[in-house]
């Protein structure tokens, strides 16, 4: 194996481009605390500063006096946990047989899977409305998971199979050599492996359905049960008018459940349990 | 690594268990209950329809509202849906130009028959125009808003220009040339047009030089035409733009938010906004920032202006029609309408309430808005099939163009008319 040695210019480029790209992600977020902290004469400001002049807490007072936000992040992740938990628990046998037996229909499950992602919402959104109402899920958490579920099920079978593809099918051989049987190997030897790959498949199924918002307004009707993008929505008026301070004080808090949880996994995804695994 | 599995789906089935609290909207014990969709966004907007919803229902016992909270942004499509699958509110609060596709649907109730006479007549009826489809009323028109120009009055007082009144409002000219007089040429303009949203701004305002644009012939068919009327207005800003350099072309593309920090900074004299923008200037307007509200320019017709006024609807699936108006009016009670009103810094259409000392204070202008709500008309075309498209696809990129001085009138008219009346055909077949 070569490897080949970048040129101090190239690296220093790469870097550069890498702040850049961090930058253009990070602004947005930025951004938004800078204005959650800032009062309403600051937010109006022609000039505006990242640093607020005269920092406030009184945007989220405002947001948790005028909004159930505690109630509807409860919601939010009752609805993102549950969603993600069983839309993973259901795709990763699913992936596993997609990866290993690459039959015509398994094929055909992989382009069923991409073709699926690109119904738009306001396509389905009317016989999803129409089936959950005849099983009297309209309105309920459990009717928002079940959209949820199936709504992620694609992008986890998707991920997952390519974390299954990249264990090596050598150590399944090597498990029933020494006697494994499948179940065992599967629980086994297979199971293990594929933890950081469940683990970011369950985070982004988690963080799709936390930010999910046109199914939660639709299918919700009550104002217990709405989830918090939807809470967020009541912060903006007529014509794009939009109560700036305390929205941007709510999303702030929005944010924070999934930074928390990308902070915390964060090194079960990138700490690579296959290392070692097998000689090369 | 199993106990952490057996864990996690233990986690996720007492969580989803802790979901599965039922659905309980219906009553058991005989007493109805109405589920009333509000749009309500701003506290005491919110606050104000929150007591109401509580006053009713502590003096109607087998009557009970629920205040269920929407929003503006996302409204057409939720209830689009809700209707489709037979679960829509029961009161619908929404804007009259949102109403016509769920009204020729078939989705809201004809509250013709049903409306008590007091709210008929205490709502003129120019307003019960804007929720009148074919022969039937779909909603009661209940708050609404002219275009006013709020102006920094220190700026104004000082420049020595005549200041306009509802009785004595600018010409589109002495507008114009007013606009001139204020301006610096070195960054300082006289008005700031926010115009992200061109159309409505120009077909409402040009219901004062007599334009209307649309012409509604004896067989019900729509056509559109572009005369000297209508031109009026649209040439007045296009030459403040790009002629006289009094009015900020970078404004054109901003909503009527965006321009009031450079408003508060005295880069212009004056913004034509909604009058209920009154209200973000009294929270972010810098200390000491005086500012006052001026009518818009008049023409031909005075200050008539077009609106789409907030409307309260019933949905036809609903079996409480009779309770659901019964509860609309009391809402629109007038001491009720007023209190709706000044939550969302909007007028009333009910004539009692526009009526009410509240409403005629010279604290924040309210009584300069308040003498302008007898000229406020219903806004062109919003009854008409097709106009959607031809606004999106056909009139707002002609007259960005336009006013940014890339096209010249011939070709917005050109565009306007022959393009729009393609577009409106194919809905009249």
């Amino acid at each position: 194996m070569s490897t080949t040695r970048t040129s101090k210019p190239a690296r220093a480029g790469q870097y550069l481009a890498l702040l850049g790209y961090l930058v253009f992600l990070a602004f947005p977020f930025l951004w938004l605390i800078s204005t959650a902290f800032k009062p309403p004469r600051e937010l109006a400001s022609l000039h505006p500063t990242w640093i607020p002049k005269d920092p406030t807490l009184a945007n989220f007072r405002q947001a948790f006096d005028e909004q159930p936000l505690l109630r509807a992040a409860g919601n939010s992740l009752i609805a993102a946990v549950c969603a993600a938990l069983i839309a993973v628990a259901i795709a990763t046998p699913m992936a596993y047989v997609m990866a290993r037996h690459r039959t015509l229909l398994a094929r055909a499950a992989t382009g069923w899977v991409v073709v699926s992602q690109a119904f738009p919402f306001v396509l389905v959104i009317i016989p999803l409305f129409l089936v959950l109402k005849n099983l009297g899920q309209i309105n309920s958490l459990p009717g928002l998971i079940m959209v949820y579920v199936v709504w992620s099920l694609p992008f986890a079978l998707w991920m997952l199979v390519g974390y299954v593809r990249a264990v090596p099918t050598e150590l399944e051989e090597a498990a029933a050599v020494d006697g494994a049987g499948k179940l065992r190997t599967l629980v086994s030897v297979t199971a293990p492996l594929l933890a950081p790959g469940i683990v970011a498949t369950v985070l982004f199924a988690f963080i799709t359905a936390w930010n999910e918002f046109f199914f939660a307004l639709v299918l919700l009707k009550t104002p217990e049960k709405q989830t918090l993008p939807v809470v967020l929505t009541h912060f903006i008026g007529a014509e794009g008018a939009a109560d700036l301070g305390p929205l941007a004080a709510a999303a702030f808090l929005a944010t924070l459940p999934s930074l928390v949880i990308f902070a915390v996994i964060q090194k079960r995804i990138t700490g690579g349990m296959l290392t070692g695994a097998v000689k090369s | 690594m199993r106990a952490r599995i057996a864990t996690a789906l233990t986690a996720a089935l007492a969580l989803l268990l802790a979901g599965c609290s039922g659905d309980s909207d219906g009553s058991d014990d005989g007493k109805i209950t109405l589920r009333f969709q509000s749009l309500a966004w701003q506290k005491e907007s919110v606050d104000a329809n929150k007591e109401l919803v509580k006053e009713w229902n502590a003096t109607h016992p087998d009557v009970k509202v629920e205040y269920v909270q929407g929003s503006w942004d996302s409204v057409h499509d939720q209830l689009l849906t809700s209707f489709e699958g037979g679960e829509a509110p029961d009161i619908i609060h929404d804007a009259s130009d949102d109403l016509a596709d769920f009204a020729y649907g078939g989705y809201l109730a004809d509250l013709d028959e049903l409306l008590p006479d007091r709210l008929k007549s205490d709502i003129p009826e120019r307003s019960w125009q804007t929720t009148t489809f074919g022969d039937g009323v779909y909603g009661v028109p209940f708050l609404q808003e002219p275009r006013v120009l709020i102006a920094n009055a220190k700026w104004l007082k000082r420049s020595g220009v005549r200041i306009p009144t509802p009785e004595k409002p600018w010409s589109w000219d002495e507008f114009r040339a007013v606009s001139k007089e204020l301006s610096d040429g070195k960054g300082k303009y006289g008005v700031a047009w926010p115009l992200k949203e061109p159309v409505s701004a120009t077909l409402n305002l040009s219901l004062s030089t007599g334009g209307r644009m649309f012409h509604r012939g004896d067989d019900g068919k729509v056509d559109i035409r572009f005369d000297k009327a209508d031109a009026i207005m649209p040439r007045t800003v296009h030459d403040q733009v790009n002629t006289d350099k009094s009015a900020s072309g970078t404004t054109l593309g901003m909503g009527g938010s965006d321009t009031l920090p450079g408003f508060f900074g005295g880069k212009y004299a004056m913004v034509p906004l909604g009058f209920s923008y009154r209200q973000q200037i009294v929270q972010q307007a810098p200390k000491g920032f005086d500012w006052q509200v001026l009518p818009a320019p008049a023409g031909a017709e005075g200050l008539a202006q077009g609106v789409s006024p907030q409307t309260l609807s019933v949905s036809e699936d609903t079996a409480h029609k009779k309770e659901a108006v019964e509860f609309i009016d009391f809402l629109l009670q007038p001491k009720n309408m007023v209190r709706l009103a000044q939550g969302d810094w909007m007028l009333p259409t009910g004539e009692q309430a526009l009526k009410d000392p509240a409403l005629h204070t010279k604290k924040n202008d309210w009584a300069t808005g308040t003498a302008l709500a007898k000229d406020l008309r219903s806004a062109p075309a919003q009854s008409v099939r097709g106009y959607a498209e031809w606004k999106d696809k056909v009139a707002t990129p002609a007259l960005q163009e336009y006013y940014s001085g890339a096209i010249d009138m011939d070709e917005l008219r050109k565009r306007l008319v022959t393009d729009g009346n393609l577009v409106l055909k194919r809905y009249q077949r």
